[in-house]
């Protein structure tokens, strides 16, 4: 039995529909990340989840008990948000110690508790502070520490990185990691950052339209993404369009090039089909004439975008326009200009069949 | 730069001195403490009392009041035209005062007032038989409320607006019921504007003259009423007397400061 | 959470408060058709013997141009002052900030007691004129309200980079001042104009006691003798303020509240 289920959730504004049936089950401990663009849904079901909104139908089930119709302040849930949602009239340490004074735990007990958890975030030398005087990093962490302080069923935590520095950011989400498998708490996450999501999650749910795309580790999720959509939000994709022309060996036809691919065995011939490759798996090599071997297809080099280690390089070919991330050490030999080959590996790719184009999407680090 | 300051002192600061300076001499000009001694002692103590009386009870029930109307304009959930249409018209009432706002509400509550007529020939209750008058104090008070409580949510929806949603949500998931957010949160997170706006509420009505003479010109003994008629000249007259008795009136704006600035300083504390 | 309707609690408050504010301008201008021969509803009359009160059109007139007036001195003295205050010494900024709170302190009453008596061995066309004496007074109530107004606008645009755009490009100061500066605080200077209209219209604790006739006075004046003309002329009052607040939210349309309460009350 699940300790957190979602159960068909449903919730829309008007016309315009927020949550179209979603469902979630995660065990105890669990950390799930709800990935995706802005306007999703994933927001909309952390406060369902909450207790903010109430769903139009579906249920929400915590430890087998139903909480779809339980108000927010008796839910034991820990939440986090996106900023400035400290009390500003309290200290770091009355910030932390307000569910407990709710609670009515004794003095003594909850002294020694908010100490314990300013300690687990790094704060002890912050306590008397007011949130005005913390930088954003540490308002955050006193925010996870606040909502820890009411040991809650699950914590949740809605986009709780987005307001801060790239550095402070990659830093916090480790920590929040560690303290979460420390204290070994269920936990929604909901972010539009995939790095973020695949870095610290057990599950991702990646969300689109009010629907969940494709939930699974991040590894499955990166390297075998079930829909155009995920395939694209997930890290960087090639994309090549092409029709089936031997299911037995393998074949496909990419722009009049034959590719040979693994994924493709097994299909039936004519079937339309996208094949996906990640950058780094497309290996580039110079070519004097332009002429091309087994399995790759020919090009010219347009552009370079230095990434630290890598380079990524993007190749006109024929038909497609194509990205490879290529060693920086060996892009002297690539230069822009260069004519150029592209293996396509046999192993590694995957294969979509087309029903229909994907519509577009955008890419918005704002919330909803 | 110079010209302002020059026009500033000549008819702002020389004038308030020579207000302050005049009440400590006497008709021929020497130094005395005579006017002084006179405002402490009735029937002036009393007056006093009336004033700060009807500015307490009209700054307190302007801020409650004010307040809630201005929550119940600007909360979640409220549609934002009642917002607009609320925030316009306090503009517009808080700078209706005077002479036409006292008239108003002698034609509203007055002897022949509509309302008084209405209540009379309808419900068969008659309000002056029963003690009211639109002419004493209780009228005063009525009437400034008119002015006090769209003072109070102009001043304060800019700091109802600054409470997030972020706060209540927060608190909510923490456990807390609503009075609980109000009485941790909401009301400490207001509390600062609260004071401020209160103070601007009492200083606004000690100061008021216009509608207090319009409405009850010789049945309501204001202190500022008192200052007028010592100085409208006629036969009464005493500029002196009434330069103490304004002097009388910093004194207590003054005291008012005293206890307004520590409770401010405490209530502020977590935003410095 | 997030509400879906509009809160029972709150549509208590708002009738409430609908009721106190809208009852008595009803009243009163059901009051202004009653007729004086038989104190019945209803009839025009109140409001045709203002318009052909002689009074009326002089005290009305007298008062609109005394708030030209001082709408004028106004901004001829504070504009220039507010400016240089803002690009030359902005450390005297929160100076003039809390000279502009001690008119809040000095209730009319005192203010007119003082100038009274300062001024009382000055020249008759000044001490018995209202557009010498009156305006004078009207300028330190307008003080606060065209300060705030204009610091507010100063603020919202850059006036180092405006003003030394404007020299490097050859200007003098005063062009600078007139065709650089002006039309970039053109929004606050109406919005300080229009609370200060608003202001001497409705004056009447100043003017009273130094014996001057304005449109305020002169509804005083009906006042004690004519309850229906009363009525309406608290009403035509009434719409006066309407007109400035609304012109004050016209021309800052779009941008942050100006400051907006100015009575004298």
């Amino acid at each position: 039995m699940a300790y957190l289920e979602l159960n068909e959730l449903r919730r829309s504004f008007g016309p315009v529909v927020a949550l179209n049936g979603i469902n979630v089950s995660l065990d105890q401990g669990e950390f799930l990340s709800l990935l995706g663009p802005s306007g999703c849904g994933k927001t909309t079901a952390l406060r369902l989840v909450a207790g903010f909104d109430r769903p139009d139908s579906g249920s929400i089930v915590v430890d087998g008990k139903d909480m779809t119709r339980v108000s927010p302040n008796r839910r034991d849930m820990g939440m986090v948000f996106q900023a400035y949602s400290l009390f500003p009239n309290m200290t770091a340490e009355q910030n932390v110690e307000f569910g407990l004074r709710i609670r009515k735990n004794k003095r003594g007990a909850r002294r020694k508790r908010v100490k314990e958890l300013l300690e687990l975030v790094g704060l002890e030398h912050a306590v008397k502070r007011y949130p005005h005087q913390l930088s954003g990093g540490m308002q955050q962490r006193v925010a996870l520490a606040r909502a820890l302080a009411i040991e809650p069923r699950v914590l949740l935590l809605d986009e709780p990185l987005s307001a801060l520095d790239a550095k402070v950011r990659v830093q916090l989400r480790e920590e929040i990691r560690r303290i979460q498998t420390q204290l070994g708490i269920t936990t929604l996450y909901v972010t539009h950052d995939q790095e973020e999501a695949l870095s610290v999650s057990d599950h991702v749910a990646v969300m689109w339209s009010g629907r969940i795309e494709q939930m699974g580790t991040p590894s499955e999720m990166y390297s075998a993404p079930a829909t155009p959509f995920v395939a694209e939000f997930i890290g960087t994709m090639n994309r090549l369009q092409s029709v089936v022309v031997d299911g037995e060996r393998g074949e496909v036809e990419h722009a009049g090039t034959r590719l040979t691919v693994d994924a493709a065995r097994g299909r039936t011939r004519g079937e339309k089909v996208m094949v996906l490759v990640r950058p780094e798996l497309l290996v580039l090599e110079p070519s004097a004439n332009g002429a091309a071997g087994d399995n790759t297809l020919a090009g010219e080099v347009v552009t370079h975008t230095f990434l630290g280690s890598v380079t990524r390089l993007k190749v006109q070919s024929r038909e497609a326009e194509l990205i490879s991330d290529v060693a920086t050490a060996r892009v002297a030999s690539l230069p822009v200009g260069q004519p150029v080959v592209a293996h396509v590996p046999n192993e590694g790719t995957r294969l979509l069949t087309l029903t229909e184009e994907p519509a577009s999407f955008e890419l918005d680090p704002d919330n909803p | 730069m110079l010209p302002f300051l020059a026009y500033a002192l000549a008819f702002l600061f020389v004038p308030a001195g020579e207000v302050i300076v005049g009440a400590f001499k006497n008709a021929h000009g020497h130094a005395t403490t005579e006017h002084i001694r006179q405002i402490v002692h009735q029937p002036y103590r009393q007056q006093y009392w009336l004033s700060i009386k009807v500015s307490l009870i009209t700054a307190g029930l302007g801020c409650l009041f004010g307040l809630a109307i201005a929550y119940a304009a600007i909360r979640e959930g409220t549609p934002r035209v009642v917002r607009t249409v609320v925030t316009t018209f306090s503009g517009v009432a808080a700078n209706f005062a005077g002479i036409p706002l006292a008239f108003a509400w002698i034609a509203t509550l007055g002897t022949i007032g509509i309302v008084t007529k209405f209540i009379h020939d309808h419900l068969g209750y008659d309000i002056y038989g029963h003690g009211f008058t639109i002419f004493g104090e209780r009228g005063v008070e009525l009437v400034y409320l008119y002015f006090q409580i769209p003072l109070m949510i102009l001043v304060i929806a800019p700091a109802i607006d600054g409470l997030r949603r972020e706060w209540r949500e927060a608190a909510s998931n923490l456990g807390a019921n609503s009075w609980q957010y109000w009485r941790h949160v909401g009301i400490p997170v207001l509390m600062p504007s609260f004071l401020g706006a209160f103070i601007l509420l009492f200083g606004n009505s000690f100061s008021a003259y216009a509608t207090a003479y319009g409405l009850a010109a010789n049945g309501i003994a204001l202190i500022p009423i008192t200052i007028g008629f010592y100085y409208s000249g006629n036969v009464l007259s005493d500029p002196h007397l009434a330069q103490a008795l304004a002097f009388g009136m910093f004194a207590v704006l003054a005291v008012m400061m005293l206890i307004y600035v520590p409770l401010q300083r405490r209530s502020a504390r977590w935003m410095r | 959470m997030r509400r879906r309707w509009i809160a029972p609690s709150a549509i208590v408050w708002l009738v409430v408060a609908s009721a106190f504010f809208l009852i008595p301008l009803i009243a009163t201008f059901l009051f202004s058709l009653q007729s004086l021969q038989t104190n019945k509803c209803c009839t025009s009359a109140a409001y045709s013997l203002i318009i052909h009160s002689h009074q009326f059109w002089h005290t009305i007139r007298l008062s609109f141009v005394l708030a030209l007036e001082t709408i004028a001195i106004s901004l001829l003295l504070f504009v220039p002052t507010v400016y240089w205050v803002h690009l030359r010494v902005p450390r005297f900024r929160p100076v003039l900030g809390f000279m502009a709170l001690v008119p809040f302190v000095v209730p009319p009453i005192i203010l007119v007691v003082g100038l009274l008596n300062l001024y009382k061995g000055a020249p008759s066309w000044f001490y018995d004129k209202p557009y010498g004496f009156l305006a004078t007074a009207y300028v330190i109530l307008a003080f606060p309200y065209m300060f705030f107004s204009l610091d507010a606008g100063f603020r919202a645009i850059d006036v180092h980079t405006l003003t030394e755009a404007s020299q490097n490009l050859g200007a003098s100061w005063r062009t600078t001042l007139v065709r650089v500066i002006l039309p970039n605080i053109r929004v606050a200077a109406l919005g300080g104009s229009f609370l200060t209209l608003a202001i001497v219209m409705g004056e009447f604790t100043i003017a009273s006691l130094s014996t001057f006739q304005t449109f305020p006075t002169y509804i005083q004046f009906v006042n004690e003798t004519q309850p229906y003309e009363a009525a309406a002329l608290s009403l035509l009052s009434f719409l006066i303020v309407w007109a400035a607040m609304l012109a004050l939210l016209f021309v800052g349309r779009g941008r942050p509240r100006p400051v907006q309460v100015a009575a004298t009350r």
